[in-house]
C-alpha cells in the first residue's frame, strides 16, 4: 500500500514560493522586526507624544538644526565628492611616484573618527595652539584682534574634518567604477575627438555616476551620525538638537520628534543610495580590464597628481596619528590608569559581544534567504540591514522608548501581583547598548556573509540535501567551513564599529559606564586632549585593521590584473 | 503480466516562481532502471523540472509520486534529505574542504564506520579513482571530478539519479567517453536516472528516453530513435537534428507529391486529400548520386571531417541540405546529383 501522507501544511502567503515556514523564516521575520522596532517606535511616539512640542519646535530652534544639518551636509557632500573623485580619478589613470602605495593608502582616513580628527585640529589650529603661535612670532602679531584666523570651531570646520575621514567611501566607490570602465570606451572617445579632460567629463564621470552618488550617500549618513563632532565644535544640528530636547530638556516625545525629522534626511539619503545601486547594474559591467595603461605623468603634473592624493592621507591620517602618538607618549602616565584599562575592557567585551550576535543573527538571516529566495526574505533581510543608515543617536531614542515602556509594563505587574518594584530592567542596561550596536551593525555583517554566500554555488546546497542532510547540517558542515573568510570579517569589521560608536553609547550606557569612546570624548570635551589621546590611539589602530583587510583586498585585485 | 508500477509518477505539475510558469502540466513516467533524457533549449523549465522531482522546487499543481509514495503535491513538499535520491550537477559540486574520500561519505552517514569505508572505495574503484582518496577537487580534472560526483550521488544506493547538464563542463572527446561510461555504469548498477540536456548528443548517447521540452511543457516523450525520425511536431523536427521542410501536396493516405519526387510513407489523418503540407527531410534523405537527372547548385558547403554538408538550392529556389562523403568534393556553384531517400515521410499541415 502507499505510505500514509503527512497531514499539509498551510499555506504562509502568496509571496511565499517555498510553502512551509520553519525555523528560518520564522526567525529571519523576527529579526527583522525587531531591528524595525525602534523606527516604529520613534514614528508612534513622534507622532503621539504625551506632551506634543511641534508648534514650539518649528517656532523656535528646528528650523536652525534643520538649516545646519543641511549646511553641513552639503559642505561635506561637496567635500568628499571632490577629494574623492580626483583621487580615485588620479590614480585608476595616471602613473606618477607612489602611486601604488597611494592607491591602498588613500583609505586610511576611514579608521579615523570623526571626533578624533575634530580634537586634534582644535587643538592644533586654536588661538593657544602651535600655528598661530608660530603665525604670531613669525609676524609679531600679539591679540586675536590683530590678525584674521579662521576658526576651527564652526561650520567650515566641521565640514573640513569630516571631509577628511570621509571622503574614502568615494574614493572607494569612485575607484571601483574606474577600474570596471573598458579602456576601449575612453580610447573611443579620444578618437572621436575629445581631449582628455572633455574625456573626463563626459564619458568616465557619468559612466562612474551610480557608484560615485553611493559613496557621497554612504559618507553623508556618517555625517548625520556624527555627534561627537558637532558637539565639540558646538554646531547646532539635528544630533546635537536631539541631545539638548533630550538630556537637557529630558522630553523624550520632542526628542522622537527631531529623530524623525532626521529619518526624512535618512531616507533621502536611502533614495540616492537606491537609485545609485539600480543603475549601477546598466552602467557597469562587474569586468576588470587587464590591458589598462596608466598614462605616465612627467614634469610638474608628476607632482600635482602626488600632491592631490598625498594631502588627503597626510591631513586625515598620518598628522593626526603623528600627534595621538606623540600626546600619548608625552601624557601616557596621566592617562593609563586603572581606570583606563577598565574601560578597555568594557569596550573589548561590549564590541565583541555585539560582533557575535550580529554575526550570528545575519548568518541566520543570510541562510534563511538562501534557503527560501522569496520577495518575502528579500524584504526582511532589507529590513534587518537597515540600522547603518539610521543615525546612531536616533536608533538610542528609538531603543529606549520600547525598552522603557517593556521595563514599566513588567514593573507595574511585579508591583500589582507580586508586592515588589523590578525597577528598570533594560533600559539603562548594557542589553540596550547591545540591541543597538546589533542594529546599527547589521548590514555590514548580512552584507559580508551574503557576499560570500554567493560564491557558494547553489549546487553545494542541492548536493549536501540530496545526500541526506538537513538544513542545519548543510549550514554548519558544508557552508561555515567555505564562507569562514565572510564569517571572520564581518565579526571583525562589528567589532570595530562597535567599538568606534559614540553617540548611541552617550544615550544608552548605564550610569557610571563608559567605554573607550565615552572616555575620550568626555576628557577632550574637558579639553584635556593631550589626556585623550592614548584612548583615542587604541581606538585608532583596532580601527586601521578592517581598512588593513580592505587595502589586502585592492592589492589582490591589483596583482589579478598584472 | 501487467506492467510493474513505474518508479517515478509525474502527473500534471506545474511550477511556478513568482509570476512566470517554468512548468506547466507536465506529466511522465520511468520505470525502474530506465535512463531518461530531458533536452530542451534553455529556460524551457528542464532544470525546474528536475529541481521539483529532488523536492527544491513546490508544486503549484499536479502530484509527483516516487516508488507508489507521493513526495510532491501542491501543499505537500517532501524535504529532498528524505528522498533517497542522488544528484549530479554542472558544476560538479564537491565540496572543496572535504577529500575526494570525504565527499563520497557524505552520503553515508547511518553506515557504521567500517561499512562505509567500503562502500566508498568500492565505488571509487567503480569510477577508477580509489588512488585519489586522499585528495582534494581542486586536486583533480574536471573529467575526475565528475567521476567523483557521481560516486558520491550513487554511494547511498539512491532510488534516482537526477544529473543537471553532467558533461556540458567537459571538452567534447572527453564529453562523449564519459557519457559513455556513465551509461554503462549505471546499466551495471540497475539505476533509474533522468539527465536533463540541452545538448541533442549527450542526449542520444544516454537516453532509452527523451523527454523534449519546449516552454514548460513536454513536446515529445518517446525513445531517442523516434524523437529524430518521428517528430511530433514542428518545434520538435526542428529541435532535433537539422532538416528542412519542403511543401508538397497529398495525394492519398500514403502519397505526398513534392517538388523533388512523390514521396511515399504514412500521411497522418489530419492532412486530408489534396491539402497542402509540409515535409521535413533530413540530410542524410539527401543521397548524393552523379547519375541522377535530378541535380541541384550548391550554395554553400560546410567541411565535417569525414563528410560534407552542403545546401543545395533547386531550380524554383527551394533548399536543402544534404550529407555527402568527403572524398566527394565539390566546388561552390557545381550542380550535384542526388536523389531522395526517405525511410520515414514526416507531414505536418501547413499552417501558412
Amino acid at each position: 500500500m502507499d505510505k500514509a501522507i503527512p497531514a499539509p501544511r498551510r499555506r504562509l502567503s502568496r509571496f511565499n514560493n517555498a510553502q512551509r515556514t520553519d525555523f528560518w523564516q520564522i526567525a529571519t521575520l523576527l529579526f527583522a522586526l525587531l531591528a524595525l522596532l525602534p523606527l516604529l517606535a520613534i514614528t508612534y511616539l513622534a507622532f503621539f507624544p504625551e506632551e506634543n512640542i511641534w508648534p514650539h519646535l518649528i517656532s523656535t530652534s528646528l528650523p536652525k538644526y534643520v538649516l545646519n544639518t543641511l549646511l553641513l551636509m552639503i559642505g561635506v557632500g561637496v567635500s568628499i565628492f571632490l577629494t574623492g573623485v580626483s583621487t580615485a580619478y588620479t590614480v585608476t589613470h595616471f602613473e606618477f611616484p607612489l602611486r601604488r602605495y597611494l592607491e591602498w593608502l588613500l583609505l586610511l582616513p576611514l579608521a579615523v573618527p570623526a571626533y578624533v580628527v575634530a580634537y586634534l585640529y582644535t587643538d592644533l589650529l586654536e588661538f593657544a595652539g602651535p600655528v598661530q603661535s608660530a603665525l604670531r612670532s613669525l609676524f609679531g602679531w600679539e591679540l586675536a584682534r590683530d590678525y584674521w584666523f579662521p576658526n576651527i570651531r564652526s561650520l567650515g570646520g566641521g565640514i573640513m574634518v569630516m571631509g577628511l575621514v570621509l571622503y574614502p567611501y568615494v574614493y572607494l566607490l569612485a575607484r571601483a567604477a574606474f577600474l570596471e570602465q573598458s579602456p576601449n570606451l575612453l580610447e573611443a572617445s579620444r578618437l572621436l575627438g575629445q581631449g582628455p579632460f572633455k574625456t573626463f567629463v563626459r564619458v568616465s564621470l557619468p559612466i562612474a555616476r551610480p557608484a560615485i552618488a553611493i559613496g557621497v550617500a554612504l559618507g553623508l549618513m556618517e555625517t548625520l551620525n556624527d555627534f561627537g563632532t558637532v558637539d565639540f565644535f558646538a554646531i547646532k544640528t539635528l544630533t546635537a538638537g536631539l541631545y539638548d530636547v533630550w538630556l537637557g530638556m529630558g522630553n523624550v516625545g520632542g526628542a522622537a520628534q527631531i529623530a524623525l525629522t532626521m529619518l526624512t534626511f535618512v531616507l533621502l539619503l536611502l533614495a540616492l543610495e537606491y537609485f545609485g545601486r539600480r543603475r549601477q547594474g546598466f552602467y557597469q559591467s562587474g569586468a576588470r580590464f587587464s590591458h589598462r595603461r596608466r598614462l605616465q605623468l612627467t614634469g610638474a603634473f608628476k607632482w600635482l597628481a602626488l600632491l592631490i592624493c598625498l594631502t588627503p592621507v597626510v591631513l586625515g591620517f598620518i598628522l593626526p596619528l603623528l600627534m595621538l602618538v606623540n600626546y600619548s607618549i608625552i601624557y601616557f602616565d596621566i592617562a593609563w590608569t586603572r581606570r583606563f584599562e577598565e574601560y578597555a575592557l568594557n569596550s573589548l567585551l561590549l564590541s565583541c559581544t555585539a560582533a557575535i550576535i550580529a554575526v550570528g543573527l545575519a548568518l541566520v538571516i543570510a541562510y534563511g534567504r538562501r534557503l527560501h529566495p522569496n520577495k518575502l526574505m528579500l524584504f526582511a533581510s532589507r529590513f534587518a540591514s537597515l540600522g547603518y543608515a539610521v543615525p546612531g543617536a536616533v536608533l538610542a531614542v528609538g531603543v529606549i522608548i520600547p525598552f522603557a515602556a517593556f521595563d514599566n509594563g513588567v514593573d507595574a505587574l511585579a508591583r500589582e501581583f507580586l508586592g515588589f518594584s523590578t525597577g528598570l530592567l533594560l533600559s539603562g542596561s548594557l542589553v540596550a547598548v547591545i540591541f543597538a550596536y546589533v542594529v546599527r551593525f547589521m548590514a555590514v555583517s548580512i552584507g559580508a556573509i551574503e557576499a560570500s554566500f554567493t560564491k557558494v554555488s547553489p549546487s553545494i546546497d542541492m548536493a549536501a540535501r540530496t545526500l541526506g542532510h538537513r538544513p542545519r547540517w548543510v549550514l554548519g558542515r558544508f557552508h561555515l567551513p567555505l564562507i569562514k573568510g565572510g564569517v571572520l570579517t564581518a565579526l571583525l569589521v562589528v567589532f570595530v564599529d562597535s567599538m568606534k560608536e559614540l553617540p548611541a553609547t552617550l544615550i544608552l550606557r548605564p550610569f557610571n559606564f563608559e567605554t573607550l569612546a565615552t572616555h575620550v570624548y568626555q576628557i577632550a570635551s574637558e579639553e584635556r586632549i593631550g589626556e585623550s589621546a592614548l584612548g583615542a590611539l587604541v581606538i585608532v589602530l583596532v580601527g586601521l585593521l578592517p581598512v588593513i583587510i580592505l587595502s589586502r583586498s585592492i592589492d589582490r585585485s591589483a596583482a589579478m590584473r598584472q | 503480466m501487467p506492467l510493474p508500477r513505474p518508479l517515478l509518477q509525474v502527473k500534471n505539475i506545474r511550477c511556478q516562481y513568482d509570476e512566470r510558469t517554468a512548468v506547466d502540466d507536465v506529466s511522465f513516467e520511468l520505470q525502474q532502471g530506465t535512463l531518461a533524457c530531458l533536452l530542451g533549449p534553455s529556460g524551457c523549465g528542464k532544470t525546474t523540472m528536475l529541481r521539483a522531482i529532488a523536492g527544491f522546487q513546490h508544486l503549484q499543481q499536479g502530484e509527483i509520486w516516487l516508488d507508489g509514495q507521493c513526495v510532491s503535491r501542491e501543499d505537500y513538499t517532501l524535504r529532498p534529505e528524505q528522498r533517497q535520491l542522488g544528484m549530479v550537477f554542472q558544476d560538479h559540486a564537491l565540496f572543496p574542504h572535504m577529500t575526494v574520500g570525504q565527499n563520497v561519505a557524505c552520503g553515508l552517514g547511518d553506515l557504521s564506520k567500517k561499512a562505509r569505508n567500503s562502500q566508498v572505495l568500492s565505488m571509487l574503484e567503480r569510477v577508477g579513482l580509489s588512488s585519489e582518496m586522499a585528495r582534494f577537487p581542486h586536486e583533480l580534472s574536471g573529467g575526475q571530478q565528475q567521476r567523483v560526483a557521481l560516486a558520491r550521488s550513487l554511494a547511498p544506493r539512491p532510488r534516482l539519479l537526477l544529473m543537471d547538464e553532467p558533461f556540458s563542463n567537459l571538452d567534447v572527446e572527453l564529453r562523449e567517453r564519459l557519457g559513455l561510461e556513465v551509461r554503462d555504469l549505471l546499466k551495471d548498477t540497475g539505476t533509474t536516472c533522468i539527465l536533463v540536456t540541452h545538448d541533442q548528443q549527450d542526449a542520444f548517447t544516454f537516453g532509452q528516453m527523451v523527454g523534449v521540452m519546449s516552454q514548460g511543457t513536454i513536446a515529445q516523450w518517446d525513445s531517442a530513435y523516434n524523437v529524430y525520425h518521428e517528430p511530433n511536431s514542428r518545434f520538435v523536427a526542428d529541435f532535433i537534428g537539422q532538416g528542412v521542410f519542403l511543401s508538397g501536396e497529398v495525394l492519398d493516405d500514403e502519397r505526398v507529391q513534392t517538388e523533388l519526387a512523390i514521396l511515399h510513407g504514412k500521411v497522418p489523418k489530419g492532412c486530408g486529400v489534396g491539402s497542402k503540407v509540409q515535409v521535413l527531410v533530413r540530410p542524410d534523405d539527401i543521397i548524393h548520386n552523379d547519375d541522377s537527372k535530378l541535380t541541384a547548385r550548391i550554395v554553400a558547403r560546410n567541411f565535417r571531417g569525414s563528410s560534407y554538408l552542403y545546401t543545395l538550392e533547386l531550380e524554383s529556389g527551394v533548399q536543402l541540405l544534404s550529407m555527402v562523403h568527403s572524398h566527394h568534393d565539390h566546388k561552390l556553384g557545381e550542380q550535384l546529383g542526388i536523389e531522395i531517400e526517405l525511410d520515414h515521410l514526416v507531414v505536418f499541415p501547413d499552417i501558412a
